[in-house]
This record gives C-alpha cells, sequence and structure tokens, in this order.
C-alpha cells in the first residue's frame, strides 16, 4: 500500500515558464498580419532556380553591354536551360568562356556580341559549338567600392 | 539494383569545368601541400604518370611532357560534389555517399517504374554531365560489390555505363574481374587468394561458403562472397578485411596527416604542426559527437631517400579517459612528440591518429584525472571555441602551441586555381 504523505508548496516564481504563443495575448488587438507570417525574401531562391547547376561569374570586357551586362557586373549561369537561339550564353570560344548571345538559324550558328563594335562570330562548319550555361540574371552594382569595402572588412575579421 | 556512381578523374575534372583549355591535355593534381599526384587525367595516365608518385621525383617528367599541375583546391572540388550529388538525389530519394566522388544509389524496386535501368542509367550520367560538367561512370547491379565492379569495367566502355541484371552478365563481369581487384579484398588477401589459386572474381564465387569463412577472414569474407552471388548484405563492411591488428582502423580513427612544404628539423616548428594538427583532428571529432581512447603521433622522413630503415615514426599513448578536449590532446601529442624527435633529422611529413573512439560523454570518470567541474567547463570552452572558429574562420582562436601561422611548415600551393564557386574575389571571371 502507498502512503501519500502531503507537503507544502513554495512557489518559485523564477522557475515557472510559461509556454510562449506565437500570436501574444494582447491587450490591444492582435496584429492582422499574424496570420500571414511568412520567410522573407530569399534572393538565392530566385537566382538558383537549378542550384546544383547554376554557376555565378564576374563579367569582364563590353561585348555585351547593349544587353545590359557591364563589366565587372556578376552574371548567373544555367547549365540546366537548353541553349536556344536569343539565349545569352557562356561558350567556349579557342578554349576559353565567352559571354554572347547564341544565334541559331536553319542549319548555321553563330555568336553576337551587344555592342556595335564587335562583329559576330561565325562558326565554321563542323566546328561543334560547346555552351557552358544560358544566363539567367545579371546583377549590377550601383556601389562597388562600397561593396568591396564592406566584404573586405568581413574578410579581414575572418582571417 | 543499386547504381555506383563514380566521378572520372574527379578533382581534373573540376579544374576542367572552368578552365576549357585543359581539355584533351594531360593535366594532374597534387595532394595537399603538393605532396604527391593523387588525380589524374586519361592522358596523363597514358603518358605513365602513377598515383600517389611524389612530386618532386615526378617533376622533370611533367616539365618534359608539359603537363599541367595544380594544387589540390578543395572548397572548390566540395562545391562541384555537393552539386554531382545534389543532381544524383533527384534521380532516387536514398543516396549513400562514399566519398567525394563516389555514390551509391538504392534503385530497389525502380524496374517497376523504369523498366529500362541501363536507359536510366544512362540519363543519370548525361544529366550530371550537362547539369554540373563531370563525366562519371555508373555501373548498376544487385549488390554494391557487383555494382562497384560494374562501374570498374564501365569505365573500360564507350558508354561509360554497365548494368548486371542477369545473372550472365553477372557471372561474365565475374570472370573479367581479377580476384584482387575485388571491392574489399586488398593487397593482403589479393596475394593470399592468388597463393591459393584463384585468379579471377569467379574463381572466389565459385568457392564453398565454408571455404571463404576459413581463408577469408571468417565472416566479413562471407558478406563478400554473399555479395558476389548477387544477394545484399547490409552490413557489409569492405574496409573490415583490409583492417590489419596492427593499425587502427581508417573507420574507426579520425587522422590529420600533412607532408611539410619543406623538411623541418626544429622541435618548436614540429610542435606547433602537431598541436595543429591536432586541433584538426579533435575539432573533426567534436563535430561527429565523438571522443578518443588512443593517439598516435607520427612522424616520417624522406620515403624515398636511399638509406636503410624505416622512414616513418610513431608513437602511441592511451589516454585515461576518452576525450574530445584540445588542450588535453595537445599534452600528450607533443609529450609523445618530445620523445620521438631526434636531433638534427629533418622530417618531411608528421601526423596525429586518433582511434579508441566512443561516443562522447560517456567517458567513465577516473580517479586522477578531471573532477566533473572541471571537465564541463573544458566541453563549454571546446564549443565555444568551434562557434568562434566557425563564425570566424578557421583558427581564428587557437592554442599557442599551435603558432602564430603554419608559414614554416606549410606548403606553398601556389598552383592552386582560384575558388571559382566559394569567394567573391576570385570568382570565376568571363571575357564579354
Amino acid at each position: 500500500m502507498t502512503r501519500l504523505t502531503p507537503f507544502s508548496v513554495t512557489t518559485d516564481w523564477a522557475g515557472f515558464t510559461l509556454p510562449l504563443f506565437a500570436c501574444p495575448i494582447p491587450a490591444g488587438f492582435p496584429s492582422p498580419a499574424d496570420d500571414h507570417l511568412e520567410a522573407s525574401l530569399n534572393l538565392y531562391e530566385l537566382l538558383f532556380a537549378h542550384p546544383a547547376s547554376t554557376f555565378l561569374a564576374r563579367v569582364s570586357g563590353d561585348s555585351m553591354v547593349g544587353a545590359g551586362i557591364r563589366s565587372e557586373d556578376i552574371i548567373a549561369v544555367d547549365r540546366a536551360l537548353p541553349p536556344a537561339d536569343g539565349c545569352i550564353v557562356v561558350a567556349v570560344l579557342d578554349g576559353e568562356h565567352t559571354l554572347k548571345r547564341l544565334r541559331k538559324k536553319g542549319k548555321s550558328t553563330w555568336l553576337e556580341a551587344d555592342n556595335p563594335r564587335y562583329a559576330p562570330i561565325e562558326l565554321v562548319e563542323g566546328n561543334n559549338l560547346t555552351v557552358f550555361g544560358v544566363v539567367t540574371h545579371v546583377i549590377h552594382d550601383f556601389q562597388p567600392k562600397k561593396l568591396r569595402t564592406t566584404l573586405a572588412a568581413r574578410s579581414r575579421k575572418r582571417a | 539494383m543499386i547504381a555506383l556512381v563514380d566521378c572520372n578523374n574527379f578533382y581534373v575534372s573540376c579544374e576542367r569545368v572552368f578552365q576549357p583549355r585543359l581539355e584533351g591535355v594531360p593535366v594532374v593534381v597534387l595532394s595537399n601541400n603538393d605532396g604527391c599526384l593523387i588525380s589524374r587525367s586519361d592522358e596523363a595516365k597514358a603518358l605513365g604518370f602513377q598515383m600517389g608518385e611524389p612530386y618532386h621525383l615526378a617533376r622533370p617528367r611533367l616539365r618534359e611532357h608539359n603537363v599541367r599541375v595544380f594544387s589540390s583546391n578543395y572548397p572548390l572540388y566540395g562545391d562541384l560534389s555537393r552539386r554531382v550529388i545534389r543532381v544524383l538525389s533527384e534521380f532516387t530519394p536514398e543516396v549513400d555517399v562514399y566519398s567525394i566522388d563516389e555514390s551509391f544509389l538504392n534503385l530497389a524496386g525502380f524496374r517497376y517504374h523504369q523498366p529500362d535501368l541501363a536507359a536510366y542509367a544512362a540519363r543519370i550520367r548525361k544529366t550530371v554531365l550537362e547539369h554540373v560538367g563531370i563525366p562519371t561512370c555508373v555501373g548498376v547491379a544487385p549488390t554494391k560489390t557487383l555494382a562497384k565492379m560494374a562501374n570498374r569495367l564501365a569505365k573500360k566502355q564507350h558508354e561509360r555505363v554497365l548494368t548486371l541484371g542477369t545473372s550472365e552478365q553477372q557471372q561474365a563481369a565475374l570472370q573479367a574481374t581479377a580476384v584482387a581487384d575485388v571491392w574489399g579484398i586488398g593487397r593482403r588477401y589479393g596475394h593470399k587468394l592468388q597463393e591459393l589459386g584463384l585468379t579471377t572474381a569467379a574463381d572466389l564465387a565459385a568457392m564453398p561458403e565454408g571455404w571463404v569463412r576459413r581463408h577469408l577472414g571468417g565472416v566479413v569474407g562471407v558478406r563478400l562472397w554473399q555479395e558476389l552471388h548477387g544477394r545484399p548484405c547490409l552490413d557489409f563492411d569492405p574496409e573490415a578485411l583490409e583492417d590489419e591488428p596492427d593499425r587502427p582502423s581508417r573507420r574507426h580513427s579520425v587522422a590529420h596527416t600533412r607532408s611539410f612544404g619543406r623538411p623541418q628539423s626544429a622541435p618548436t616548428v614540429l610542435s606547433e604542426a602537431v598541436a595543429s594538427f591536432v586541433a584538426r583532428a579533435a575539432e573533426k571529432l567534436r563535430r561527429h559527437g565523438l571522443a578518443a581512447h588512443v593517439l598516435t603521433v607520427l612522424v616520417g622522413t624522406d620515403r624515398h631517400a636511399p638509406t636503410a630503415g624505416p622512414k616513418t615514426y610513431t608513437a602511441v599513448t592511451t589516454l585515461p579517459t576518452a576525450t574530445d578536449d584540445t588542450g588535453t590532446l595537445t599534452r600528450a601529442a607533443l609529450h609523445r612528440l618530445r620523445q620521438l624527435l631526434r636531433p638534427g633529422t629533418a622530417y618531411h611529413r608528421a601526423g596525429v591518429v586518433l582511434s579508441g573512439l566512443e561516443p562522447a560523454g560517456q567517458a567513465q570518470l577516473g580517479l586522477f584525472t578531471q573532477t566533473p567541474e572541471q571537465l564541463l567547463r573544458n566541453q563549454q570552452l571546446m564549443s565555444r571555441l568551434d562557434a568562434l572558429n566557425g563564425r570566424f574562420g578557421k583558427d581564428a582562436v587557437r592554442y599557442a602551441a599551435a603558432g602564430l601561422s603554419n608559414e614554416q611548415w606549410a606548403g606553398r600551393r601556389q598552383l592552386c586555381s582560384p575558388g571559382y564557386t566559394t569567394d567573391w574575389y576570385n570568382l570565376w571571371n568571363i571575357r564579354a
């Protein structure tokens, strides 16, 4: 048989915890936004629709200024997208990567710059064009110096 | 069925993704601190360069054949490896990542919606190549051991994909594979089996189970034999056979070993190097929630010097209680190191191996070791240390024993390609 012995209870408020509700029980109105709470925007989702196959690259040169890609800009290149006529692509030319607009008409394929100073590059027949990937976004920095200093300060801290 | 996807010459392939100029020319990648050749393009293999060949010996021939040489760029390889695994995970819910460049894909039951597994395997290969730019070989078979064998054979085929679906195909593969090349057999058992008159994997598979149990490491060998017969053994561990009794198993130890950029004889420099290796290894222990009982310190002299005698010297110490504490491990390691060093000897490499691993936090307290309070304080110290280094970068906070810089002993890694995908400053550059 179990005997129960009553003992006095002291209330220790410091050790007392209450469940926390996402919506605090308010004196006034609850926030009407609480039911619609979502995570904040993640730029990564937008730039990396295909995270496994998207690569970032920095551009140097002005052959694509007309398309809005300037030197020092960062582009997102997706390998999963099929290179179609009119796409801006990263192609392999003479063992180097180059940024151009892909043009296909009938059997011929050529690469176009978006700057009147550069002539289109006709591909010699039988010369297989290798496309690294299709450009999906461009990131242009209007205050490049400022960003660089911030990044530099951060990496100094890290080192 | 199980598919093994293995990236071809992975480190070289990673370099090629960002440098198309490297296509079709001989390329090699060196190990940490530029010690030896660890990845070779097919062209470099054809020129006779060997896996593990020391760089300083291969150098004149590399130059003569105009081979492109790279230091290892692990941030890049890690990033591309994650991308490959991500693509693979779209093909099956179960990906077993075996190493940086090898993954097993469980395709159990797939024949119901993918009747042509060979075509499915070909699609896996094609997608990885297109989406990440890394060429692979795919072997498909009922067991991991046979999948590994299929992969090996696929390397020699034009399509680079081989499926061993029927027992005839499996038998043909067993006959085409030397017994020493079976996954898990290793050099020691390879010799032994050949002496016993077995040449191919088919010969081994044809032996009765009792014979295998007697001659091939007991139950571990029987598991391998079962796998060869197409019967998967869930707990088959290919490394179990290779373990030798006097050497801690790779699976059950954490090691950090490096070749120095140039030979070192000063005890202070060697101590600093060993202390930083201990810090790395202890960090790894904590990341996996493990504690180590046994600590081995090793130093090595020139492996390729003509002098006789051992080239590696080791000292083993058993700790009173298993620990993951960098301070305790460093003290023990430096104590052993001092006994190991011979004045005036130039050492080419050093390392630390932590073994006798057990889950952390269940060590029995010793009578003469730390009190529970001290233990708790040390644990807190270690988690702060890891948190700080996680936030501010490797070695932001470290023990003074590890020295201020690794400049003295680290290799220069001058041949390293930039962190194309991991570093804002060295981002992959494209000409427009």
